[in-house]
């Protein structure tokens, strides 16, 4: 196994709901090894979004430390953590997320606006990105022209863009039919295998979590691994 | 800069409610520069009064004459370094719709008072010598298309001559520029006073109003105090003022405009605050979701806030742009078509004003919506979204 790339140690998280306190992570502990794909599942409101939240920086726990690479996101501020998500993880949401007023090719370049990448080498990269995800002549289209399967790898070629070492899934496939959901896992499976991208992806779909290494399963603040099939 | 583009795209989302936007912006900014432009065609005088002039007129009105005799003893007062007279001859050029303004003058006197005109020498000698002879500003030689050498005549509103004739003849011997740069600095006749004098039927040995130029270490207060002391108690007591002040208060006889135009454009720019605010709130409810994307992505808080903020400024400039740009066309064509009569001109200082409104406004409008979309909380607004 290699080193872990991400660490929770003693995680807590909480949420107030109304008057009522809500305990949604309980004492966590998790490593995530560098290159590996893991799939997250469990009931609804049993936290995988909240674990996913925590391992992206969107999020911090009110107890416990999250340790991504060198940086310990728990200690981080607002603005650290922005500029750590620039360069350091990408987001794929179930329903793709794109800016539907720019073309593919422009959402792809979205985060490298944050960089020093002039105009040129920022489409250059962005074009890389796309004929990674197979959408090279679809560059120049909007989101509103492009079907779910298709949108869907422009949001993963916009998470691959700034070479993150850390892909955050959450439900990728929750809103494609099946065939199209497979070939979105099968590209998930190639920049994992062969970009060495380390995957974390939220789903219900037992049949996505195959394509990933390992499953971890949560229910009621508590992780458990459960082996890849 | 690298934003742009993100910016431009925002900010043409929907693209029927920006154009409607930016259309308020335009009228707003288009009323902006066609409002200035009377603002400063009632500022009249005022617009390249000097510091240094005084103004003597009569206190009962500006109406009543004084008598010329006064000018020596004007010219006496400590602090007074020359003294000229004016008085407004009200005639028009051929058709009544050609109305100027016309003032028989003292040439030598004159041009000392108002040394921003400029005239040839040989063109201020030939105007001396010669009792008909008149010279005009470049703006009235170019409309009418004189020249030196044409014999022009007047009618008289005011002035019959001695003979009950009501057309007075001049010849021109000179065409003056002016080195103020304001609309309307040229747009006159001057003519000799001695010739007025002895042609009119009446009110011989009065002038309208006397024009002096004080000392420039002097206290210009002071010696107006001096002079409205020296007639006190006469037949036609005196009232002075500096130009600037005596051009104001002419331009009140019609009402204070100036305040009449700032209401207006008050009640203009409130209204366009609503409707670019309402704009730019709508828009970012519309795209709550988006902008935690850009958060997810590391957009911070603030770079966020610049945007949106970016977006509400642009929208206001492309209209205020346009609208000042249409404006000052207007201003421009009016201005050749009737500057003569009303000079319409758009000081660099309302393009200096409007500059700050737009900033201003921009930043108003958009201020509450950039704020909202900072404050948002990118898990939150992803579980709305």
């Amino acid at each position: 196994m290699s080193k872990p790339l991400a660490k929770l140690h003693g995680v807590s998280r909480v949420y107030q709901k109304g008057k009522e306190r809500v305990e949604v992570l309980h004492d966590i502990d998790l490593e995530i090894p560098q290159g590996d794909f893991i799939a997250i599942m469990g009931p609804s409101g049993s936290g995988k979004t909240t674990l996913l939240n925590l391992l992206g920086g969107l999020d911090k726990p009110d107890a416990g430390q999250v340790v991504v690479g060198d940086a310990e996101l728990s200690a981080m501020s607002n603005s650290q953590l922005s500029h750590w998500r620039a360069t350091h993880v990408g987001f794929i949401f179930q329903f793709y997320n794109l800016l539907p007023v720019l073309t593919a090719q422009k959402n792809v370049e979205l985060p490298l606006l944050l960089t020093r990448f002039s105009g040129k080498e920022r489409a250059e990269r962005a074009a890389i990105a796309l004929d990674i995800v197979g959408l090279a002549d679809r560059a120049k289209h909007y989101p509103r022209e492009l079907s779910g399967g298709q949108e869907q790898r422009v949001a993963i070629a916009r998470a691959i863009v700034s070479d993150p070492t850390l892909l955050l899934c959450d439900e990728p496939t929750g809103d494609l039919d099946r065939e199209t959901a497979d070939e979105i896992l099968k590209l998930l499976q190639i920049l994992n295998k062969e970009h060495g991208k380390t995957i974390v992806m939220v789903t219900h779909d037992a049949q996505a979590a195959d394509y990933a290494n390992r499953t971890l399963l949560v229910d009621k603040g508590k992780l458990d691994f459960k082996a890849a099939a | 800069m690298k934003y742009f583009g993100l910016i431009w795209r925002n900010a043409w989302r929907k693209k029927i409610r920006t154009s409607l936007t930016i259309l308020s912006v335009f009228v707003a900014f288009l009323l902006f520069a066609l409002l200035s432009a009377v603002g400063y065609a009632f500022g009249g005088g005022a617009n390249f009064a000097d510091a240094e002039r005084l103004i003597v007129i009569n206190k009962i009105t500006l109406i009543n004459p004084l008598p010329i005799a006064y000018q020596n003893r004007i010219a006496a007062v400590p602090g007074v370094r020359s003294v000229t007279h004016n008085t407004w001859f009200g005639g028009y050029y051929q058709d009544e719709r050609n109305q100027f303004a016309q003032f028989p003058v003292d040439p030598d006197e004159y041009l000392s008072v108002y040394s921003e005109l400029v005239l040839p020498d040989e063109q201020f000698e030939a105007w001396r010598k010669n009792r008909t002879g008149a010279i005009v500003g470049q703006a009235l030689a170019d409309q009418y298309g004189w020249e030196v050498g044409d014999r022009i005549p007047i009618q008289a509103t005011i002035w019959t001559k001695a003979d009950g004739g009501r057309t007075w003849e001049f010849d021109i011997e000179g065409i003056f520029t002016s080195e103020t740069a304001a609309a309307g600095a040229t747009a006159f006749m001057l003519f000799q006073y001695d010739y007025f004098d002895e042609a009119r039927a009446f009110g011989n040995g009065t002038i309208g109003w006397y024009v002096l130029r004080v000392e420039p270490d002097s206290d210009p207060v002071q010696i107006a105090d001096a002079i409205d002391q020296q007639f006190a108690n006469s037949a036609n007591e005196t009232e002075t003022s500096t130009e600037e002040a005596f051009a104001a208060s002419f331009a009140k006889q019609y009402g204070d405009i100036g305040l009449i135009v700032r209401l207006i454009l008050g009640a203009v720019f409130f209204t366009l605050l609503l409707v670019a605010g309402n704009t730019m709130s709508q828009s970012v409810r519309e795209r709550i979701s988006e902008l935690a994307v850009l958060k997810t992505l590391g957009f911070t808080d603030v770079s966020v806030l610049v945007t949106v903020l970016a977006e509400a400024m642009l929208i206001l400039a492309i209209g205020a742009i346009l609208g000042l740009g249409l404006g000052w066309l207007a201003v421009e064509g009016l201005n050749a078509q009737y500057g003569t009569q009303v000079p319409l001109y758009l000081p660099p200082m309302a393009f200096v004003t409007a500059f700050a409104i737009m900033v201003v406004a921009g930043i108003l409008s958009g201020i509450m919506p950039a704020f909202q979309a900072m404050r948002l909380t990118i898990t939150d607004a992803l579980a709305r979204g």
